[in-house]
């Protein structure tokens, strides 16, 4: 009863000084005699924007120009957070190699990389991916139909005609398909023990039955191809080297410390454990995949979500390389023309807690998955 | 325990609001320095030079205001901030002035909390592209990319112009203006953008500023002011005068060199009140009868710290153009002292 009444107090006290900051704050707002309220998010942003994922022009919203900067926010993230992952897996279990150079390269890598500042690993790739390419006039020309010069990579753009839908659907049969093979192949086994090697069937589905549509419904999907008009390619779509530049930056950058934590993770496994899985007589694959990873997975997966946390923080920097993300469109553009800083950043700060939340979230959900669970029976 | 918080609480909500609503000259008397806003760094305006002195022209529109409250031009105590903290620096009364490189425009005017006092540089949003492009004109870039520093109208300016004419562009966004300038130097752009006083500025950190050329047209107009408070009138005097007087310096003829002689002999009776020799304009405003007389003999007329910053003998080599006196053509004007 005690531990309930102390419990409500330190809640009650909690929000009352919460209250009494937003009070003063919106009192004092008032008093400066500054406009609040979010309005402005209807009304035209008037900017232009290099990359965008919808439809955006300089008539759209403020609002939209928000929804812009939050996917391209969202968009760098999720990809370096892969990449971040593949590498830093590499890097970390080569840092673990019984191969002399293999492992003083991967320990070379993780010294080197996480003891520079984020900021100048993204300005040394962005200049160093900008400097040594050409203009426009003399791109790199792949092909014919991609170009990569100074103002970015050049790639065809499909345009879908009529009858491009069989090419989905013909690849969501195919993966369907896929994924009954496999659930049949594993029973088997379970049952019968015997294997069966179900990866080709998977490779001729997946890549030939959308071919096979593609036939079928006419070849619909067209290709716009860039061309050179006036100063630059216009058509087709452009890779601009602000995301490049940034998704390499932070992949590299956050999977020396990836690379870290599953080294931790690996050795932290009993190697005992290994023996025993040795002695069982299974292959060094095996003995990885099935006793190592399971178990260093336990240790490797609360420090990662930091690191995606982290990652998906730092991709605020790009603002300093022009990529059009939540900092630099909405925290910035925005909040310049606007004169709305107190809205703005309360929005900003949302985005952030809410996509950190959300990557807690799942991360936590994943980690009650794998976690171990000890069987009495 | 309790009792104690809600006298804390008590004390907060009084005293809080009583604070910031003191008038913003007493304030800055009984700290005994006036706290300016400047641009962290841009050439000509407000910079480090090879001393590690601050300089520039909006230090010296901050040394001013200095000299006429305390007579000591060195009263002063700067803070360096960037676009996206400086109105809320002056709202929270981290500084008294912002003597910044802010655009007068509506939107940051009404509804701010802020107040604009007097345009003290005209400036417009001019293009810089490489000499070999062969460009001669604005209207020349359709499709063309241009890299430009946010923080200002830059943006909104662009868009608007090439829409307006028709034309395409795009449009590369940086945080910070020397970030945009370097991107254009690798080539990122064909064109780079922003006030002709930052392309002036700016430019000098280009590797080989003589292969570039600044083109002809203005596409937007650029007052910049320095700003204040609003609510406090006194204040917001207190600043447009002090600028005035500068103007009016000018135009009367008095320099830092010569205003001594004319405070002892002059006999234009505009000189004479203006330099508290036979008027005490000052007293309005709560500030000392010297107190023109102070800035212009420490810092000097508005003519003097153009040329001393930006004028044609300095590295940004800028004519006045619509910053000449109105007697000359341009658009600097100070009402009448009397």
């Amino acid at each position: 009863m005690r531990a309930v009444f102390v419990q409500a107090s330190v809640a009650a006290a909690v929000a009352a000084i919460a209250y009494f900051f937003v009070h003063n704050s919106l009192e004092n707002l008032e008093r400066l005699n500054v406009k609040t309220g979010f309005q402005f998010l209807a009304r035209p942003a008037g900017f232009g924007i290099t990359q965008h994922l919808i439809p955006y022009d300089e008539d759209s919203s403020y609002g939209r120009a928000f929804l812009v900067a939050l996917l391209n926010t969202l968009l760098v993230s999720a990809i370096s957070v892969v990449l971040a992952t593949i590498i830093g897996f590499t890097v970390g279990l080569a840092r673990l190699s019984r191969n002399w150079l293999v492992a003083k390269l991967a320990t070379a890598y993780v010294e080197t990389i996480r003891n520079v500042p984020l900021l100048l690993h993204l300005f040394f790739w962005y200049f160093a991916v900008l400097r040594p390419l050409p203009g426009p006039r003399q791109s790199v020309v792949f092909g014919g139909v991609a170009f990569l010069n100074n103002r970015g990579l050049y790639l065809p753009a499909p345009i879908l005609e009529p009858g491009f839908a069989a090419i989905p659907i013909a690849l969501l049969v195919a993966g369907l398909a896929t994924g009954a093979l496999v659930w049949w192949s594993r029973r088997t086994r379970l049952r019968t023990g015997r294997h069966h090697s179900v990866i080709w069937y998977a490779i001729v589905l997946l890549i030939g039955l959308p071919f096979v549509a593609d036939v079928l419904a006419g070849f619909p999907i067209g290709w716009d191809i860039p061309r050179l008009a006036g100063f630059n390619f216009q058509g087709g779509v452009v890779v601009i080297h602000e995301f490049v530049a940034l998704t390499v930056g932070l992949s590299i950058y956050s999977a020396a410390y990836v690379a870290e934590i599953v080294r931790a993770g690996v050795l932290a496994v009993p190697k005992g454990q290994v023996e025993a899985a040795r002695s069982l007589g299974l292959r060094p694959g095996q003995v990885n995949r099935l006793v190592v990873v399971p178990q260093a997975l336990r240790v490797i997966v609360p420090p990662l979500t930091s690191q995606y946390l982290n990652l998906t923080k730092n991709s605020s920097l790009a603002a300093a390389i022009a990529y059009p993300e939540i900092m630099l469109v909405f925290a910035g553009t925005v909040l310049n023309q606007t004169g709305q800083p107190f809205e703005v950043m309360t929005i900003t700060m949302a985005v952030y807690l809410g996509l950190s939340l959300i990557i807690s979230l799942v991360m936590n959900w994943y980690n009650r998955r794998i976690t171990l669970k000890e069987r009495t029976s | 325990m309790t009792s104690r918080w809600i006298v804390a609480a008590g004390f907060a909500c009084a005293v809080l609001p009583g604070l910031a609503a003191a008038a913003t000259l007493d304030d800055v008397k009984a700290r005994g320095a006036l706290h300016c806003g400047t641009a962290p760094n841009i050439p000509g305006y407000a910079f480090t030079d090879d001393k590690g002195d601050r300089r520039g022209f909006d230090i010296d529109l901050c040394k001013a205001m200095a000299a006429a409250i305390f007579g000591d031009a060195n009263k002063f105590k700067l803070t360096p901030v960037g676009p996206r903290d400086a109105f809320a620096a002056l709202q929270t009364a981290a500084v008294d002035i912002l003597t910044h490189r802010f655009t007068w425009t509506y939107n940051r005017d009404a509804g701010s909390g802020l107040n604009f006092t007097r345009v003290m540089f005209y400036d417009g949003q001019g293009f810089m592209v490489r000499k070999s492009l062969n460009v001669k004109s604005v209207n020349e870039l359709n499709g063309a990319s241009i890299c430009v520093g946010q923080g200002t109208t830059t943006e909104l300016n662009i868009a608007d112009y090439f829409r307006s004419h028709s034309m395409k562009y795009t449009i590369v966004t940086f945080a910070d203006l020397d970030e945009a300038r370097r991107a254009y130097d690798e080539g990122r752009c064909d064109s780079w953008s922003n006030d002709r006083g930052s392309l002036a500025a700016r430019g000098l950190g280009l590797k080989n500023r003589d292969d570039h050329v600044i083109l002809p047209e203005t596409i937007s107009k650029e007052p910049i002011a320095p700003m204040v408070r609003q609510g406090d009138s006194q204040w917001e005097d207190i600043a447009r005068w002090t600028f005035d007087a500068l103007i009016a310096a000018e135009e009367l003829g008095i320099t830092s060199a010569n205003v001594d002689e004319l405070k002892a002999k002059s006999e234009n009776p505009e000189i004479k009140r203006l330099l508290g020799v036979t008027d005490d304009l000052g007293q309005k405003n709560g500030l000392p009868a010297s107190w023109a007389y102070d800035a212009i003999k420490q810092v000097g007329n508005y003519g003097e710290i153009f040329e001393r910053h930006l004028g044609p003998k300095t590295r940004l080599g800028m004519s006045r153009g619509q910053n000449a006196l109105w007697t000359n053509g341009g658009m600097m004007m100070a009402p009448p002292f009397r």
